[in-house]
């Protein structure tokens, strides 16, 4: 009798229990896939077509949607909960679906040419306090900036060095001074900032210096005078002038002892054309001719003049691509002269 | 212009603020919208665009005048706009005749170092604005719950993205936690017979009798019946390269320590060798060492050699 009541009740409880959940129970043949971090629910069931079309479209969509939603609700209130400022919050896991990021993962800076000598030398950085006395106020001021202490654009008066001449502006020396050690520090960060990036510094050869050696000058004449639009092609030269050393290509030999089996093939081939009763076929060269001649020949359809056609061949003189040929006056001489050197 | 934000110094403190918030950080900040005006629109459109807005709000930009770009044949304006205003998803409304049945679509797509990553076309069939749904709406900023229903977002690859995309769209701020209370607003996403219903509701929480409320829905608009047409997606290398996460965020893994299938936590300990010279056994008179005699003794009688 003890043991049926006992039964009873605890049917009846789970009944209960039955019916409290029914209001937020929902039936799904697949679950849900949640993503909380993200308050995100994928419900991968196919929604009734037959249902859809049957029934308003919109009933349908909205039962779907409070069935969904109400399993994601039940899945969030699942989460452990704390009261912050008198409200509930749910503390959420990291989102779990993987999105893309907007801009692509940041890159450590690349050392500047000053941090790699420090860090090779060992040299460490040391903080320097923000505030030091100033004698001559008598109070505590900024070491940098502006209000600085100890500030010497400030000062009223300046002693002319014994060594200096006596008719120099000091002062404008000293702004002069300035000037130049901010344009080098400009210099410096775009040389880093080049090296980082690895681009080749432009100008890089050409920096400026308080006193041009002879070489440096020779260097900048040298930059100046190839600076035209031919490359300074047509620039006229000194009386007496030397040309330029130690530009353009340096030559390069093969080292005297390493590589026999290279040296042999190298042999060996030169051998080969040497023996060879073919002519060696110059490619730039033949490819040269040839436009060469198709110039010419559509040259001559379209203006059948023969008196234009000989000035023609005097224009040919000055062009590029006949290196080789027997063609030209003595203007073609010197430039040829000038490769050979080169 | 990456690269010439480097080598572009700021001279005001607040320029330098304002540039390093748009650079590349571990922690991205929220992915904003550009809504763009095409050269054409229609009503429903511009509507559309508006309305999307107001649920983007406070992240989202509009592009109000005609913008004449085509962004499937040309995307290099899209890209400007993105890096000019630092935003990486875009909607993108124009209309046209060529564009058959309703005439309508808009654009969404979304950018990868201001470079177009995915773009889906979607044509708006059907679309009823925020403002006919006479009923009180939710606060602005409000993070929505996103329900995607229907097998077909992960049948094909293209409604794989769409989902992703529409995540990425509306999910907003990544939060630690959230206020129960708050969750008012439901965006539910379905995919069926060939389309793509939105509909947007306002949560209504109600006793249930146990913890979890029962919850009723009410719907807000804006609704939208989409059709999927034309896609540029990227291809998987660049996805995949989109995706990479930096190294300091991943987890670091513990060694050593392993869990069993009821959650139990295992370690394992690596002991040095025992030195047995010090463990103390039973004390006893006879055994005891004697301090003062032969440590002390050894060194100095050492000394005493070297010395002479």
């Amino acid at each position: 009798m003890a043991s049926c009541s006992v039964e009873d009740v605890l049917a009846r409880a789970e009944k209960e229990e039955a019916e409290k959940l029914k209001s937020i129970s929902v039936h799904k043949e697949l679950e849900l896939e949640f993503d909380l971090g993200n308050l995100l629910a994928s419900d991968k069931n196919p929604p009734d077509v037959r249902e859809f079309k049957q029934q308003k479209k919109e009933e349908f969509l909205r039962s779907l949607a409070r069935g969904n939603t109400q399993l994601l609700i039940n899945e969030l209130w699942k989460l452990p909960t704390e009261r912050v400022e008198e409200v509930i919050v749910a503390k959420l896991p990291d989102p779990s679906t993987r999105l893309p990021r907007e801009k692509p993962v940041p890159k450590p800076r690349a050392p500047t040419k000053w941090e790699e000598f420090a860090k090779l030398k060992g040299i460490q950085k040391k903080k320097k306090t923000n505030l030091v006395w100033d004698d001559v106020h008598k109070e505590w001021k900024r070491r940098w900036g502006y209000k600085r202490a100890n500030d010497d654009t400030k000062e009223w008066l300046i002693e002319v060095p014994a060594t200096a001449d006596p008719n120099e502006d000091q002062f404008a020396k000293r702004v002069k001074a300035k000037k130049e050690r901010v344009a080098k520090n400009e210099l410096n960060r775009l040389k880093n900032i080049a090296r980082a990036q690895k681009i080749k510094v432009p100008g890089a050869g050409l920096t400026p210096a308080s006193q041009q050696s002879k070489a440096e000058l020779q260097m900048a004449m040298q930059v100046a005078k190839t600076s035209t639009a031919s490359v300074g092609k047509f620039q006229d030269r000194l009386p007496k002038e030397k040309p330029a050393r130690n530009t353009g290509k340096k030559r390069k030999f093969q080292p005297l002892i390493g590589d026999f089996s290279s040296e042999k093939q190298k042999q060996l081939d030169m051998l080969k054309i040497m023996d060879g009763k073919k002519p060696r076929l110059d490619i730039t060269k033949a490819v040269n001719k040839q436009m060469r001649e198709e110039d010419v020949e559509s040259g001559s359809k379209r203006r059948k003049t023969p008196g234009k056609k000989g000035r023609k061949g005097n224009f040919s003189g000055k062009g590029k691509g006949k290196k080789g040929r027997a063609g030209g006056g003595g203007k073609n001489r010197k430039p040829r002269m000038k490769q050979g050197k080169r | 212009m990456t690269q010439l934000d480097a080598v572009v110094k700021p001279k005001t403190k607040r320029s330098k603020r304002f540039l390093q918030s748009r650079e590349p950080k571990l922690t991205e900040n929220e992915k904003s919208a550009m809504l763009i005006k095409g050269g054409n629109t229609s009503e429903t459109v511009t509507q559309a665009l508006k309305d999307l807005y107001s649920l983007k709000k406070p992240n989202a930009v509009t592009y109000k005048k005609k913008n004449i770009t085509r962004p499937f044949e040309d995307q290099t304006s899209i890209e400007f706009f993105s890096k000019k205003s630092d935003c990486s998803l875009f909607v993108f409304g124009s209309h046209n005749k060529k564009r058959p049945h309703n005439l309508v679509f808009a654009i969404a797509g979304r950018m990868f170092d201001f470079h177009v990553l995915d773009m889906i076309e979607l044509g708006i069939e059907k679309f009823v604005p925020l403002k006919d749904f006479k009923n009180s709406k939710f606060p602005e900023g409000t993070k929505p719950l996103l329900v995607f229903a229907g097998e077909a977002f992960d049948l094909s690859n293209e409604h794989r993205r769409l989902k992703s995309l529409l995540t990425d769209f509306f999910r907003g701020p990544t939060v630690p936690c959230v206020r129960l209370a708050g969750l008012e607003h439901v965006l539910h996403f379905t995919a069926l017979d060939g389309k793509i219903f939105l509909r947007s509701y306002k949560v209504l929480l109600k006793k249930s009798g146990c913890r979890t409320p029962r919850i009723e829905l009410e719907e807000i608009g804006p609704s939208f019946d989409f059709v999927l047409r034309r896609t540029h997606l990227a291809s998987d290398d660049l996805y995949k390269t989109a995706h990479k996460q930096p190294k300091a965020l991943k987890a670091k893994k513990k060694k050593n320590i392993s869990h069993d299938a009821f959650g139990t936590r295992f370690g394992r300990l690596h002991m040095q060798k025992q030195d047995l010279g010090k463990l103390q056994t039973r004390k006893m008179k006879g055994l005891r060492k004697r301090r003062g005699g032969d440590a002390e003794r050894g060194p100095s009688a050492a000394k005493k050699a070297r010395t002479p």
